[in-house]
Order: structure tokens, then sequence, then C-alpha cells
């Protein structure tokens, strides 16, 4: 039996009072009720406070670059499609720097679950815009405010067909919820986005925990996710009321099932002969 | 009866140069010729000057001439800026109603292409096979060459009818050289070379692509650029019989992170551009360096700086090779000089990167990547293959396990994750043995120790010596490094009658190759003239032999016109110098 303590890892190094302690115990959660062992689960992460994650953890672990967990968790599934991937990433490093990256991982539909902490806001460089701060913020390096409109992720996955689309809120009330979602995610035979919307306390002083808490409700149990377009009319609901829960669905083939060299057993177990690849040049 | 002779086959993209010169140079090599191409193009689909250039030999050889003895001219341009390179008694064929125009002088023959096929009812894209046959008669050839097998094994979707046509298309060329053109005016027929030749065909890319193959190579994952990406497609052609995953990346940043994630999967991981892409992939290489996780990286080069000329060749990015990346870190740089160099260090390319998990590069460019080789054999005994991954029932009997174990080596084990209950565990920040991010100064210096005067010394005794070719205790060296390789060879050689002359090639060039098996410095310090040959404008390796040795180059010889060194004009440039001393 799988169980929390088999997860515990370093003392995390976050400010009292942040998101992430949350969404770090209901992850651990998560994976203990779906008897996931450490060993077979990768994290891939990048860079950003929420990236510092898996060294708070026991699993194995690819603490990558800013931006670039999925080109790496893609290649990891390439390598190895035996093992969850779940790639960690904050707003700034997968909508912004990564931005690139989520759009083909998405198109790919390579079978990772990104699970993204959106805070709407830079904590580790102090305060800078995100992608998904308020058109208007004024931050440090934004004095006339945030120029730039508020990036939407859900939509924009939607929109490129995203087999798993979800939000989840990182409050206490919220948790039992996105625990469903991330166990649904991890279940999902494909790419999974998982939009947490989690406080930062240091540097968002607009979108609080408390500002989350008043404007967050469950998507109802009549809300049909495999219903492409009420789930994008959904997804464009943000200001007095947000949704959480999952809004999009579809079932397809995954990247790694439709590459037919790895149809049996993953490239990793893949046996290879050097006499027979030798062969190759006398035959050449 | 001649040795050699250079043909060369312009015109604009999509005239078929490709096609001619593919089948000429099999021809050639089945009936036992040893043969050396170039092409040159333009970066453009349709239209432009592009040209093909075959050298066919009775001995072996390794570079092209800069003048020819038969140009097929497939358009005006091709006359324009070509005709003043013709050899004595050499020949320029071409079809006046294509031309559009007729010359007078005696080294030109018009042969009525697009006539003869209007005449045999054949469709008029095989007038590029009439061409081919005028081109095998003027070069003294009676034959096709076994036109017919060559053809059916070139062009593999096509059908009887077809090549019964182009056979045919082919034989009517070769007839009309032999009526129409007076015997004196042909070329004397080339000395039989050696029979029972089994030739290989290969190009410099392609025998990066086999030696991945042959390394065990896995994964591949790049975003296409001219000159790498037949890398790619070579790979792509072997990927189903050998299990190989080759991925297109959205872009470099991505192909190197890929294979970066591949290679922590646990396979031997792959990823090939050029200067531009590299650009991208900096800071992957930077993270290769810092989790230790073992990756092979392409450059083939072109001429920068930005898009620069990217269908052409130049040495530039030996520097950024060698120093691209953030932060210290321990990686081997290769520059092969043939095909056998690049198939082999591409091999040790492998073997390197996972015995020290380090990023090894195999630079190249594009004369190197296109230049189309003839080999008698490719030596299969010293290629090599060990796997350094702790993997199996050796990693679930090991009792305790950390991914940065500090060892007396500096290697620490590489386990292969979820193949074990040992967890792997690699950060891009600096870490514990464990992986786990740190920020106290005394594992800081565990970790530079382990990764970098732990590992370096070990790396730096793989790295073999150059090779000096010629005179053994030469007046003059005459240093090279990567591609320069074969048309330096054949200049010492030929200069070798005149002048105590060697060359000296480097192809692997770091961590600079130690002086204890071959003390090449104390040879150049011997030698009373020494001179640097470099495909780039700065000097980078003469300027690289200066940081690492202190030893300076008498004279360098530079070019940086995006085309490669021609035969004839190093030995200009060699001779000149000489001569003014």
């Amino acid at each position: 039996m799988v169980t929390l303590e088999d997860y515990k890892g370093q003392e995390p190094a976050w400010c009292p009072g942040c998101g992430n302690f949350a969404i770090l115990n209901i992850i651990k959660r998560a994976l203990t009720e779906l008897e996931i062992a450490p060993h077979q689960l990768t994290i891939v992460s990048g860079i950003g406070q929420g990236a510092k994650m898996p060294h708070y953890m026991k699993c194995n672990t690819f603490n990558g670059l800013h931006g670039r967990t999925l080109p790496v968790a893609t290649g990891l599934r390439m390598a190895n499609h035996d093992m969850l991937v779940i790639a960690i990433a904050g707003d700034g490093d997968c909508y912004g720097e990564g931005g690139n990256h989520l759009l083909h991982a998405i198109r790919r539909n390579v079978n990772v679950k990104l699970f993204v902490h959106n805070n709407q806001i830079y904590g580790l460089t102090k305060g800078q815009a995100s992608p998904t701060t308020t058109e208007g913020t004024i931050t440090k390096t934004q004095p006339f405010g945030s120029l730039s409109s508020q990036l939407n992720p859900l939509a924009m996955a939607i929109s490129l067909d995203c087999g798993f689309v979800a939000r989840g809120f990182a409050g206490a009330s919220g948790l039992p919820f996105l625990k469903e979602i991330m166990k649904e995610a991890i279940r999902h035979k494909g790419f999974a986005l998982v939009d947490i919307l989690q406080n930062c306390i240091s540097f968002n002083k607009v979108n609080t925990f408390h500002w989350y808490k008043d404007r967050t409700y469950e998507l109802p149990d009549d809300h049909d996710p495999y219903d492409r377009i009420s789930a994008f009319q959904k997804s464009l609901e943000w200001g007095d009321t947000i949704p959480t829960g999952i809004f999009y669905r579809k079932d397809k083939k995954s990247f790694e099932e439709k590459i037919p060299g790895i149809k049996d057993t993953p490239l990793v177990l893949q046996p290879f002969s050097f006499s027979d690849a030798k062969m190759e040049i006398s035959g050449n | 009866m001649a040795s050699e002779y250079t043909i060369r086959i312009g015109g604009a993209a999509g005239q078929g140069m490709q096609f001619i010169g593919g089948l000429l140079v099999r021809g050639f090599s089945d009936a036992g010729f040893y043969t050396f191409t170039h092409q040159d193009y333009m970066s453009r689909i349709k239209g432009g000057h592009n040209f093909y250039q075959i050298r066919i030999s009775n001995h072996p050889i390794s570079s092209s001439r800069n003048t020819f003895d038969i140009l097929l001219a497939l358009n005006r341009e091709t006359i324009e800026i070509h005709a003043p390179e013709i050899n004595k008694s050499g020949l320029i064929l071409y079809d006046s109603e294509i031309i559009k125009h007729d010359y007078s002088q005696e080294e030109f023959f018009h042969v009525p292409f697009t006539d003869i096929i209007r005449q045999l009812d054949l469709d008029k894209v095989m007038s590029t096979s009439v061409a081919l046959g005028a081109v095998l008669g003027c070069a003294g050839f009676e034959s096709l060459l076994g036109f017919e097998t060559i053809i059916s094994n070139f062009i593999p979707v096509t059908t009887e009818g077809v090549i019964a046509s182009q056979v045919k298309a082919g034989q009517a060329g070769l007839d009309y050289i032999t009526k129409a053109l007076e015997p004196s005016r042909r070329l004397l027929p080339i000395g039989q070379p050696e029979k029972d030749k089994d030739f290989l065909f290969i190009n410099g890319n392609h025998a990066i692509g086999l030696g991945a193959l042959v390394s065990g190579c896995k994964f591949y994952s790049a975003y296409p650029m001219t000159p790498a990406t037949s890398i790619m497609l070579y790979l792509i052609s072997k990927a189903e019989k050998y299990g190989i995953i080759v991925e297109q990346a959205e872009d470099e940043i991505s192909a190197i992170n890929m294979a970066l994630g591949a290679s922590y999967g646990g396979v031997r991981a792959m990823t090939g551009t050029s200067g531009g892409g590299f650009a991208l992939m900096t800071e992957g290489v930077s993270l290769a360096g810092i989790t230790e996780t073992p990756i092979v990286i392409a450059e083939v080069q072109r001429p920068g700086p930005a898009t620069g000329l990217p269908t052409r060749t130049e040495q530039s990015d030996l520097f950024f090779v060698i120093f691209g990346g953030h932060g210290e870190f321990p990686r081997v740089v290769f520059t092969p000089g043939t095909p056998e160099q690049a198939l082999s260090l591409t091999n040790k390319a492998f073997h390197l990167a996972e015995k020290y998990q380090i990023p090894v590069f195999i630079q190249s460019d594009q004369y190197l990547a296109d230049s189309q080789w003839t080999l008698e054999d490719l030596d299969t005994e010293s290629l090599q293959y060990e796997d350094f991954r702790l993997r199996g029932s050796e990693l679930s009997n090991t009792d305790f396990y950390q991914r940065y174990s500090l060892s007396e080596n500096g290697v620490s084990p590489l386990a292969i994750p979820g193949a074990s209950k040992h967890l792997v565990v690699v950060d891009s920040d600096e870490h514990d043995q464990d992986g786990h991010i740190i920020e106290d100064a005394h594992t800081r210096n565990m970790m530079v120790e382990k990764r970098y005067h732990k590992k370096l010394p070990l790396i730096n005794r793989e790295i073999a010596p150059p090779i000096l070719h010629g005179y053994q205790k030469p007046d003059i060296v005459v240093t090279c490094y990567g591609s320069t390789f074969g048309v330096t060879k054949e200049a010492v050689e030929r200069l070798g009658a005149k002048y105590k002359i060697a060359m000296l090639h480097f192809s692997e060039v770091y961590p600079f190759p130690l002086r204890d098996i071959f003390d090449y410095v104390d040879m150049l310090n011997t030698a009373k003239t020494t001179l640097c040959v470099e495909n780039n404008v700065s000097g980078q390796f003469a300027q690289l032999m200066r940081m690492e040795t202190g030893f300076e180059f008498d004279a360098r010889i530079n070019k940086f016109d995006g085309r490669p060194f021609g035969l004839d004009y190093l030995l200009g440039e060699i001779d000149g110098y000489l001569r003014g001393l």
C-alpha cells in the first residue's frame, strides 16, 4: 500500500501562507489514493516557486529549465510510456516562456499531465506581470499597468481540442474537488491541462486567497464535458464568478499510441543488437 | 589514357542535375572508378543557379577540383559562370534549343537533347537521360555503364516501360556523340582501375546517421535546418528496422530538451542542427552539463551570421560549439574530416557521452554533409558499444542509490527511472548527491569538483592526437581540422614532390589533445614553416591552438565566401605562400 509517508520530502522553502502547500498536499493524496508508488512516477518541472515542488516530495524528478517542462516530459514519455509523467509549472513557466511547447504538446496529445500553479503573477522573480495577470495591473515592471490582455488558458486549450481541460482552486474549500480533478486527469489517456488557481501571498495583492474563494464555484453536474461549445462558453466566464471543474474532455489516441515502434514495448525496454546494427555498414 | 576528369553539371533548380549526377556517379563507381562529388545549390526550390560536380579517377581522391573537363550546361547562366574554368581540351555540352544561343568556339558542342527526345517520341523529361548518355560518350565511354540496373535501383518507384525509355534515351545520347563528335575532340578514356572493387557511397551526414545507428541511438529529435536535415532523414529511413524514434520538434529548444528527456528515460538520444538552431539549444547544452545527462549533438555548419548563406559552407562555429552554454562543465567536440571519421567519431561520441554523462558534439559543415565519397570499405572493427547505464538486476539489487553519489572518478551510476524502487532525481539547480536543490557552498564545491576536476582529466585522456600525413619530419606543416582534411591531404601529397611537407589534421579538438603520445607542438616548433587552413575569416582553430598551447602559426589561409576549398585553389595558395618566402 502506498502511504503519504512514502512521498515525504524536504521541508518546503515557500512563503508561509503560499497556495503551493495545499497543492503539494493534495497531489500526494491523489497519488496515494490511486496507489501510485513514487518510483512509478516522474515529475518534470521547470523554474518558479511551484516548480520546486518535486524536491518537497519523493519521486523520480527532472527539474529542468524555465519553460521547458513539456519537451522533457514528451521525450521521457517516448522513451518510456509505462512511466506516469506529471509536469508541474507556473503561469510564467508554461504560458509565457514555454508557450510554444504547450501548443505543440496539446497538438501531439502526449500523455502528460500538466498541473499549472496559476497565481497570475511572477513570484520567484518578485512580482512582475505574468501572461495571466489581469490587464491594467500595476507592477514594478508594468508601471502603467499590464498592457497586454490576460491569457485564458482554458479557452486556448479547448480551441486546440485538448482532450482534458480543467480548473481547480487551491483553497481549503476547493481541495477535495481539486483532488478528484487530478485523479481524473491522471486516469485520462492523453494530454491533460489542469489550471490551478492559487494565491501568491507576497506579490499578488489583487487576486488574493479570498478573491478566489469568493468567486470560484464547481461546475454543476449537468455540465457535459464532451460538449465542446458549452465547454468553450464556460471557459469564457471570468469575473464575479469563476467556474472550476472538468470543462472539456475528448477521448482520442495519445501520441505514444500512434508511434508504431513502441506499440508493444516501451523504447527503453527494447534491446539493441550491436552486431545487427553493424550489418547496416557492411550491407551499406 | 587519362587518370581523372571533372564533370560539372549546371542549371536551374528542378532541371535534373541531381538525377544526372546521381546516375553518373553510380555508373562510374559500379565500373570501378573512384568518385568525389560536391554540390553547390542556392536556397530556392526552383530556378537559380546550381551545380553538381563529379570528379572521377582511377586512384583514391578526397577533394574537388576548381576546373572541369566536361561542362553540361542546362541553362545559359551556367555557361556564363563556368566557361572560364575549363581545362585544356575540355568540352561544354549544350542544347541550343534550350540555351537559345549558338556558340562557335571549339570547346562548345551542341547536342540536340530536346530534338532527340522528339524524334524518339518520348516524354521530354527524358532529355536528361540523353544528356547523360552524351556526357559518357564525351568522357570516352563506349557503354551506358549498366544504366538499366542503376536506374531501377536509383528510382525505386518506376515501371519497366519507364526504365526502357530512359535507357533508349541514354543510348541515343551516347550514339549521337559517337556519330557527331570527331574522336579527336572526345576526351581520352580514363585508365581502368583495379577490378572487383565494391564501393560504398557515403556523404558526411549519412555517415553521422550511420554512426548514430550503430551506437544504439534510439531517439533523435530535431527541427529541420539545412544542412543538418539529412541526418534526420537518414535515421527516419532506418527507424522502423532498428526501433528508433525520430521526432520533429516545434523548435530547437524543444529538440534538445526532448532528447534530454529521452536520455533521462534511459535511451541513447541525439539532436542535430546548424548554427542558428544551435543558438537556441545552448541553454539545453548547459542543462545537460549540470544534470550530467548524456547527449550527442550534431552541429552541421553553414555560413553565418544569422541566416548567412543558408545552403553553403563555412567552419565558423568552432568557438560557438566549444563555448556555447552558460556555466562551466566538461564537453567533447569532434570535427570529422571524412565520412569514415564521421562514422567512427559519432560512435565515439555516444560512447563518451554515456561513459562520462556529458554532451558530446559532432561538428561538420555543408561541404562534408553533401559531398559524396566512394569508399572501398568502412572499418567496423574499431566501433564500440558498451552500455554504461545501471539497469536490470544490477539496479534492482542495489541497496542504496543516489543519482549524484560522489565517487573516485566523478562518474555516478546512471540508473533508469522506473526500473526499480530507486528514485532518479535530476536538477538544473545545484544539487546534493540525491539530486535535490541546495545552495550551500560546501556541496557546490563538491559537485563542481566531481563534474569538472575529476571527470575532465579522464575525458582528456580519451581524446586522440592529430594525424600527421606526409613527411614525418617536415619542413612545412599545413594544419587543418574538420572538413578541410581531404583537400589538404591531396594538396600536401602533390606538393610532396617539391617540398618536405606534411598535413597535421585535428578531428578531436576539445578538450584539446594531450601531447604525451604525439607532441605535435614540438613537431610544429621544429618545422621551418607552419600554415593553418580554415574555412572561416577569423582563424578560430589557429586561435584555439594559441590559447591551448601558445603556438602561433606563421600564416593562415582563410576562405569565407561560402564555398569549399578546391584542390587547385588550395595548391595555389600554399605554393604561392611558400614561393614568396
